[in-house]
């Protein structure tokens, strides 16, 4: 018995303890560029390539049999086979087509026509193949795995994820899904600015109301949280998924493309050509943050053209971008009910907060310098990894956060009826009930939608769910009682059930611009080999943990009430526990999962005394200082 | 807060022991406990009330600290975060638990979400919106405030009025917090309503007031 004790010391699986404990990263999945870092012992580390460069591109180049390259070697293929490399990518991330942005009326990306039966989200051609936002996204992730397995000599299977805290559902489980497909578990998808607030906190053991300004390549939030003790609480967040360093660069572009066709005559640009000119741009906006002015040729259809460019002139055409981050952070600060001189600090994130004029206006509207000892391309990998450290080490640090945006269904007229508001701490569950306005209906359909505006129309569909299984009864009679829960990585799911009947009603998501079901299966097949194994390496660690789980409960109910127990049924129990741990040890699912039901019906008799010790030892202390509470439940246990 | 869901009462056990069977050992724990004392498993949320989920005492006046650590403590031992590595049971058990958790901890932190919530305990409820017409006074208010926001033209005439809201908002507070230590739940009602209201003309001064100043 000693023995078994000590192999299943708590906290501890079997299985798990075979060889080094896995280590988990942590991942910024940036717009413009990735970074990716590990945490051991509390110690952010971020992993570099040879040169001691951080940041890898987020650009993807395709070859004809669909091989990807990614990052610096990508992006300088952009010069000459500019069609077969995308960037930016993570812009599409749970959009449609309809969200595109086009510079002089051409896309940066060449978009394919949807399928009739697929979702809306949108669909690209690179070198010629028709690939999902999600799969690119996966082979930056695969990219960035493989540097990690390479630093860390062994294989990386779990990730923490940062996204924008501004990202919607569709964005989050777009992101998600990419994750999948690079073969990475996501432990939790974490909040840009939370990430960085928690490697910033950690570093400088910072107390009090921080915002974090995270103005990245395509993205901008703004968050204001208080730090106090270890926990990280976000009070309000807000932002704006489609502006960053990418718009910038489109204000500069279009200015040179107009001074251009003043001199040449307007020109329709190809999808190439508008890679080429939001190129020239960003150089010139990189350049002015250092240089007062500066000159630039822009290389389109064989023709070049001059462009100089002034600091004083890139403000003036940026400035209306920048005086929209700077709107949203007044709002925000309403929304926690707080003003600008109770903030304690203010972190700058991202590369775009490396622009004068960003720094100039974050100071004036927050009334002090942002601290700049971070470095904000690296502070989100460095927080995600101290975040994927304590998913699976432990750890006393605590990150509460809340829905960005408001969840709401629609009702009559086409308004949306929010029923999570922004800014709710998640987890969150709220619960709405329903009814039928037909005899007999037995079928209806909802529509979920994420936004602040009144009208569906103006927010974002997320997707619509069909209700069915309603049992007939007369209009109205119906009680349906929908239940909207956000997990912590503010991902939404729907569970129905009918209350009169207490059936459930079957919720079938169509994700608006998310990928099916089926679709992610095919991709799954088709993008990883070893997928089938994957999932099967999956269960069977799965398998291990609930075994684990089992073995622990009840060498501690031994522990606990051995005697309840006859020499021989102890001898019995403890018989079925090491057939168990014998299980364990090896990796056949089917027999762990017999082992420990086995060892469910062994234990079930002693489960059985140990309930009757407990109401009896119960009922005793109850009978002395009896209250009288029994009648008033009994109705409630009814409805 | 009026459009949460109903709080169920606490359900007794069928034994009447406020004793239920642990999900994983499967021995006793007593209904509402965080953790089996034996197997340490996380247990369901049950249907405690929310001053006793955060293990307050039921009042009006609840200090903001103590909340908070509350909160936080039960947040560190609850939150999803610390079952990342767990069975899916545990994961999931946890999300309700934090979920619960974070329900109460939103009601009583806010000064309306808790009146109201109280009223709620003791078995009345605050009308939904802003049910007026038995309030008069209140009413005639309501109209003189809507009709000079609507006119304000200037920065400063809209802050007057979120100024005189703020006023009024405090005031209620201030009475709801008399008003519940003496019983009075006819007086809280009436005045949980014209907190509301005044917390109504206050998000409506600052959307006026952000209309004025974006232009």
């Amino acid at each position: 018995m000693a023995a078994l004790l000590q192999i299943h010391e708590p906290g501890k699986t079997p299985g798990a303890d075979e060889g080094k404990p896995a280590l988990a990263i942590g991942i910024d999945l940036g717009t413009t560029n990735s970074v990716v870092a590990v945490s051991r012992d509390g110690q952010p580390e971020i992993l570099r390539d040879g040169d001691g460069k951080a940041l890898i591109p987020s650009v993807v180049a395709y070859a004809a049999d669909r091989s990807a390259v990614v990052g610096a070697a990508a992006k300088h293929l952009l010069l000459d086979r500019p069609e077969s490399v995308i960037g930016s990518v993570k812009r599409l991330m749970g959009r449609g087509v309809k969200d595109m942005k086009s510079l002089a009326g051409a896309l940066p990306f060449d978009i394919e026509p949807a399928d009739e039966d697929a979702t809306g989200m949108v669909r690209l051609n690179v070198a010629g193949h028709r690939l999902t936002p999600v799969e690119i996204s996966a082979e930056i992730l695969k990219a960035l795995k493989q540097r990690a397995e390479s630093h860390l000599g062994g294989k990386v299977e779990r990730a923490v994820v940062t996204v924008p805290a501004y990202f919607d559902d569709a964005a989050r489980a777009a992101t998600k899904d990419a994750a999948r497909l690079a073969g990475l578990e996501v432990l939790r998808l974490v909040n840009e600015p939370t990430a960085a607030a928690l490697a910033y906190g950690l570093d400088k053991q910072a107390e009090g109301l921080y915002a974090v300004y995270d103005l990245g390549g395509g993205t901008f939030d703004i968050s204001l949280l208080r730090l106090e003790k270890g926990v990280f609480q976000v009070l309000a967040t807000g932002g704006d998924a489609a502006l960053g360093g990418d718009d910038f660069d489109h204000a500069v572009a279009e200015h040179f493309l107009h001074r251009r066709g003043q001199r040449t005559g307007g020109v329709k640009l190809t999808s190439s050509e508008a890679k080429m000119a939001l190129m020239a741009a960003r150089l010139a906006k990189e350049c002015l943050t250092n240089q007062d002015e500066g000159d630039w040729v822009l290389d389109v259809n064989g023709e070049q053209t001059h462009h100089s460019l002034g600091r004083d002139e890139l403000e003036a055409l940026i400035a209306p971008l920048v005086e929209r981050t700077v709107n949203l952070c007044r709002h925000v600060l309403e929304d926690a009910g707080l003003t600008a001189d109770k903030i304690q600090g203010v972190v700058l994130v991202g590369g775009s907060t490396r622009v004068p004029l960003v720094r100039r206006r974050v100071g004036e509207i927050f009334g002090q310098v942002p601290l700049d000892d971070i470095n904000p391309d690296e502070v989100v990998a460095a927080g995600a990894a101290l975040q994927a450290e304590a998913l699976t080490t432990g750890s006393d640090t605590l990150l509460l956060d809340v829905t960005p945006l408001s969840l709401g269904i629609e009702t009559m007229g086409g308004l949306s009826e929010k029923i999570i508001h922004r800014n709710t701490p998640i987890p969150v569950a709220k619960a709405q009930e329903f009814t039928t306005y037909q005899e007999g209906q037995t079928a209806m359909s909802i529509h979920v939608v994420q936004g602040e505006r009144e009208m569906v129309d103006q927010c974002r569909s997320l997707a619509r769910f069909e209700l069915a299984g309603i049992p007939p009864m007369t209009a109205g009679a119906a009680r349906i009682r929908v239940t909207f829960c956000v997990d912590a990585d503010g991902l939404l799911a729907v569970g129905a059930t009918e209350a009169t009947t207490g059936v459930e009603a079957r919720v079938e998501v169509k994700p608006s611009y998310g990928l099916g079901e089926e679709e992610m299966a095919k991709m799954l097949r088709d993008s990883m080999v070893h997928a089938s194994q994957d999932m099967a390496t999956r269960l069977l660690a799965e398998a291990r943990v609930e075994a684990g789980r089992s073995l622990n409960a009840i060498a501690a109910a031994l522990a606990a009430d051995r005697d309840l127990l006859e020499r021989g049924e102890r001898a019995a129990i403890e018989k079925a526990m090491a057939r168990v741990d014998a299980a364990v040890k090896n990796d056949d699912r089917g027999a762990i999962d017999k082992a420990v039901e086995d060892l469910e019906a062994a234990t079930f008799a002693f489960a059985e005394r140990r309930m009757d010790r407990g109401i009896r030892t119960a009922l005793r202390g109850v009978s002395v200082e009896r209250l009288d509470d029994g009648g008033e439940d009994a109705e409630e246990g009814a409805a | 807060m009026h459009e949460q869901i109903k709080q169920v009462p606490r359900s007794r056990p069928a034994n009447d022991s406020g004793i239920v069977v642990c999900w994983s050992c499967k021995g006793p724990v007593e209904s509402g406990v965080l953790f089996c004392p034996v197997c340490e498993a996380v247990q369901p949320p049950g249907q405690l009330d929310h001053f006793f989920r955060l293990g307050l005492e039921v009042s009006f006046d609840v200090d903001q600290k103590m909340l908070d650590r509350r909160y936080f403590d039960l947040q560190r031992h609850l939150h999803p975060d610390r079952f990342a590595t767990k069975t899916p049971r545990e994961r999931a058990l946890s999300q309700s638990q934090a979920t619960s958790l974070n329900q109460a901890y939103e009601v009583l932190k806010d000064d309306l979400g808790r009146a109201d919530y109280l009223i709620h305990l003791q078995g009345a409820e605050v009308p939904e919106g802003c049910n007026l017409i038995n309030d008069q006074k209140l009413l005639m208010e309501s109209l003189e405030l809507r009709e000079a926001l609507a006119k304000a033209k200037t920065a400063v005439e809209v802050d007057a009025l979120a100024g005189r809201a703020a006023g009024d908002i405090e005031t209620c507070v201030e009475q709801l917090s008399s008003l519940f230590a003496a019983d009075d739940l006819e007086g809280a009602c009436r005045l949980a309503t014209r907190l509301k209201y005044f917390r109504k003309l206050a998000e409506e001064t600052r959307q006026a007031r952000a209309r004025l100043v974006d232009g």
